[in-house]
């Protein structure tokens, strides 16, 4: 592997939802303490070399958005590390974050909430790069006409209003606003999970026409596995928090090791399955808040044995799987 | 790529003639709103329309005062209204209270609408204890009557424009902070604003450019009925003796001028500014609700 | 067919608005028969959810059923007066709901809600609605039945809530259930599991299902039958199996093309070009037509859906096989 872009390093991020005034008074008189921490992402180690692009996947509560904003700086992780070629994401002040760095930039899922309503599709995407004097305000104009046709869009519309805009053009004005900042890594939150499918093609479409054209570096997150089978060159599998399995991606989806990666493939529906083809995994995915011992998808795993309620599996490559994987099944046994 | 040709074309002048067109629905607002445009006329060109300057001392005529409606007096000249017990014409001193009315509910308004607007719109964007201090302070000052504070500090600043506009602001400026830190609250949640601070945005540009613009609508009725308002509440203190000085009355003192007279008959003096002012209020107001409703997120579509 | 419990004739619902009449729903015929699963598949705009809404009189103003017959078992719902629809609504069809709050009130319990909605249909005493309420419950797969009576809807996940309101849709037995994107907000494990209980159900019970739903991959196992819609009408439909491995219409083979796991990996997707078109300007002739790469002059006239083989395809230049 070439020298690494982006490098996480035992990153951690709690969210302590502190307990009512009420709960605070009865815990100093004597009461338990109500505080709540919900582990949103917990020990992930990951790396993202130049030109890659890696996908995070997971249900809902695996943390896979939390992780996608630690990387982009707007979360500081609790514990833990996330730098650029060196340098963290996020210059801290004590525990605030002071600055952030403008070489990562965000995709977000929603484009009918991540354009400013009120603001010009010429000033959304401009704004940044004259903030950090990138372009110059005399050229602003211009380098915004030459990231709209980047992106497939008509220059002359750089006057109008998103909500001028469907919402697969809204995707694309996303998009421009980000490669306007010339990141050195995109992270892209599930950024065609709200769109039609005919359109969502056309975005994952530019998506890789990009990559092509700029080398881009990035992090694609989505709960689709079709999707980030199509545009990743490696995955990582999450479960509440963690990193269940990382590999290359054509292994990962031909032969997946975790017993949870296996679920999740076999519970995509496909077309042409056949009528009555489902194959589910049983129970429900448990609250963050409250995460089950040792592994913790041991409550729902087929292969579970007495040592997945106790103890922890480690991330780490065993006998012929794609990648690395956490589970007791490849490291001697549950 | 031929994507341009789809998209619905839309700009800023026909979504203005929306709103209007929207607005023009109700009868009664536009009838309020053709008041108000009258009103505001009146106030502003008071000196030229009126048939006194009832402000000049030396042109006032004891020999005048309190003739019924209808009156010719030393003028020369129809007292319409009739006059008031300081021999002014209260056609005149109506439209000059109006100006005085007027003059102080908007500069009372704005400045109780930016000394607001900044305390919400800190409050949304700071979060956590500033936000709860803050909001606690807005909340305290929402559950004591606006009239009681307004007497407090005019008792206490006493008397004089400023003095009045400084009591009718403090009284006032919580309204607003309310209003716009709930709009505030909701848009600062949305990924836009997440977008700025992921750019990275400093604070300043992401609370002007992105957070004010998106907030500022629910302002717009608040802005309204709070002109109304402090019309109201300016009257009630002027009424009290809190207000202006006698020389230059408003609607409220023209009305606390008459009320003496109100039972011998003369009732003139006090319900004719009575009656502008209550005009006034009523068609701000529903101006106002007419605005909330077109405004309203929840109707159409 | 002539089992059908459900059939819908030449459907019309518009929408009169400032902007003018827009069609959502125009002209569209299908039927359903006991046991058996429709897939209303369509992008959003297509009026797939009008579609559904309609069938059981849900439709709001400006919205309204200006056309066509609602037959279910033989009874026309569209001339129905409010009051016989509303005993028919719950009884003999019923809705499922995208978001399961739709049918949930979040301040009562569910044993609560569920004897209430028992009740309202039927002469029964509580005890023994309570446990025709629990015996549903279990019918949909809900672990510990008589535990979930006692709870609110906030203690359940989304999937158990999507659980209970299919329970609630199934409580009356009725001939036909409407669902509404029902699983498009859950996980895929957990949506996986719920559509393996549908599927279940409709052959045990013998409801019938009409499945809308963006998503032509959860159909193609779930539905026996499918009808794709665009721009309020149906453009193609047929059996699943027949429908799904030889699309005739452009549309439909533009869409399961542009499904990312039918491509090869990192290669350019199949896309269609343009966005779906507003319902105020629709295009002349078939509505496909600006974005269709077959189209030509013929297509400014509106194709009828006709028979082609063993499904209907609303086309004038149908995609068919040169083997068969």
């Amino acid at each position: 592997m070439t020298k690494a872009m982006l490098s996480i390093d035992n990153a951690a991020k709690r969210f302590v939802t502190p307990a009512s005034m009420g709960d605070r008074i009865a815990h100093a008189l004597g009461g338990p303490d109500r505080t709540q921490t919900v582990h949103a992402v917990t020990d992930v180690t990951l790396t993202v070399a130049k030109g890659e692009v890696v996908g995070l996947v997971g249900e809902s509560g695996c943390g896979k958005s939390t992780l996608g904003r630690m990387i982009s700086g707007i979360y500081a992780p609790s514990s833990g590390a996330i730098a650029l070629e060196g340098t963290p994401v996020a210059k801290m002040a004590g525990k605030r974050i002071q600055k952030l760095t403008t070489r990562v930039q965000m995709v977000h899922q929603d484009p009918f909430s991540s354009l400013d309503p009120r603001m010009r599709v010429a000033n959304t995407v401009s704004e940044g790069p004259v903030h950090h004097q990138l372009v110059s305000a005399a050229g602003a104009d211009d380098n915004v006409a030459d990231m709209l046709v980047r992106v497939g869009l008509d220059a002359s519309t750089r006057r109008r209003f998103p909500h001028q805009f469907s919402g697969g053009q809204r995707q694309r004005i996303a998009i421009a606003r980000a490669l306007a900042m010339q990141p050195d890594l995109l992270v892209l939150d599930e950024p065609v999970a709200s769109l039609d499918v005919s359109i969502q093609a056309q975005v994952l479409n530019l998506f890789l026409d990009l990559r092509q054209q700029l080398g881009l570096t990035a992090v694609f997150i989505s709960h689709d596995l079709g999707v980030v089978r199509h545009v990743s060159d490696r995955v990582a599998i999450m479960y509440l928090g963690r990193v269940v399995e990382l590999a290359d991606t054509v292994p990962l989806f031909d032969r997946p090791a975790h017993p949870y990666t296996r679920a999740l493939l076999d519970s995509v529906p496909k077309l042409g399955a056949g009528r009555g083809a489902f194959s589910a995994v049983a129970g429900e995915i448990p609250s963050p808040l409250n995460p089950p011992p040792g592994c913790a998808f041991h409550p729902r795993c087929p292969f579970a044995g007495p040592r997945c309620s106790v103890e922890r599996p480690i991330l780490k490559a065993g006998d012929n799987t794609p990648g690395t994987v956490a589970c007791h099944l490849y490291d001697g046994g549950t | 790529m031929s994507l341009v040709e789809d998209i619905q074309v839309e700009t800023w002048r026909t979504r203005l003639g929306d709103f209007w067109r929207e607005f023009a629905e109700s009868k009664v607002a536009l009838v309020a709103l053709v008041v108000i445009v009258a009103i505001v006329f009146i106030a502003v060109f008071a000196p030229w329309i009126s048939p006194q300057n009832p402000y000049d001392l030396a042109r006032l005529d004891l020999f005048d005062s309190r003739l019924p409606p209808g009156t010719v007096g030393s003028g020369g000249y129809v007292h319409i209204l009739g006059t008031d017990a300081a021999g002014r014409d209260l056609l005149s001193a109506i439209f000059y209270g109006l100006r005085i009315s007027l003059l102080i509910g908007l500069m009372a308004g704005a400045f109780a609408l930016v000394l607001g607007m900044s305390i919400g719109l800190v409050a949304a964007y700071k979060g956590g204890r500033v936000e709860a201090i803050i909001m606690r302070i807005v909340d305290l000052q929402l559950s004591m009557p606006a009239i009681l504070l307004a007497l407090v500090l005019t008792a206490m600043l006493g008397q004089g424009l400023w003095q009045l506009v400084t009591a009718l602001v403090v009284a006032q400026y919580a309204y607003f902070a309310r209003t716009i830190h709930g709009a505030a609250s909701a848009e600062r949640d949305k990924d836009y604003i997440e977008a700025a601070i992921a750019t990275p945005l400093p604070a300043h540009i992401i609370l002007l450019r992105h957070l004010l613009p998106n907030s500022l609508p629910p302002l717009i009725v608040v802005a309204t009925v709070q002109v109304a308002s402090a019309i109201a509440l300016e009257a009630t203190l002027s009424f009290l003796g809190l207000g202006l000085p006698l020389t230059e009355p408003s609607l409220g003192a023209l009305i606390a001028n008459g009320f003496q007279y109100l039972l011998s008959g003369r009732f003139w003096i006090s319900v004719y500014p009575g009656v502008a002012l209550v005009i006034t209020i009523v068609s701000i107001n529903l101006v106002g609700d007419q605005v909330r409703h077109v405004l309203n997120p929840r109707r159409g579509q | 067919m002539s089992d059908a419990i459900l059939s819908v004739e030449e459907l019309q619902t518009h929408f009169f608005t400032r902007a003018g009449v827009l069609k959502a729903v125009d002209g569209v015929s299908f039927s359903v028969g006991k046991g058996r699963i429709l897939g209303l598949v369509g992008e959003s705009g297509s009026g797939k959810s009008v579609t559904g809404y309609s069938i059981l009189r849900l439709v709001d103003a400006p919205g309204k059923i200006v056309g066509g017959r609602i037959l279910l078992k033989g009874k026309d719902l569209a001339a129905l007066d409010p009051e016989a629809m509303r005993r028919t609504r719950g009884a003999v069809v019923s809705m499922i709901f995208q978001d399961p709050m739709m049918t949930l009130n979040p301040v009562l319990k569910i044993g609560t809600q569920m004897v209430a909605a028992i009740k309202a249909h039927v002469k029964i005493s509580t005890a023994d609605a309570r446990k025709q309420a629990r015996d549903a419950l279990a019918l949909v797969g809900i672990p510990a039945p008589d535990e979930r009576l006692d709870v609110y809807p906030h203690h359940l996940s989304g999937g158990m809530r999507q659980r209970v309101a299919i329970a609630i849709a199934l409580l009356h037995k009725p001939a036909v259930i409407i669902a509404d994107e029902p699983t498009t907000a859950l996980d895929v494990s957990i949506q996986s599991q719920i559509l393996a209980e549908v599927r279940r159900l409709a052959d045990q019970t013998g409801t019938a299902f009409v499945w809308v739903t963006h998503d032509l991959s959860v159909v193609s196992s779930l539905a026996d039958d499918i009808a794709v819609m665009y721009a309020g009408r149906i453009v193609e439909s047929g059996e699943t199996g027949a429908v799904l491995a030889h699309p005739k219409h452009p549309y439909t083979a533009g869409l399961m093309a542009s499904v990312p796991s039918q491509a090869e990996r990192g290669q350019k997707l199949v896309q269609i070009k343009g966005s779906t078109p507003s319902l105020a300007h629709l295009p002349e002739g078939c509505s496909f037509r600006p974005r269709c790469p077959r189209a030509t002059d013929i297509c400014k006239t509106m194709p009828a859906l006709l028979p082609l083989g063993d499904t209907k395809v609303r086309c004038h230049h149908p995609i068919v096989e040169h083997a068969s």
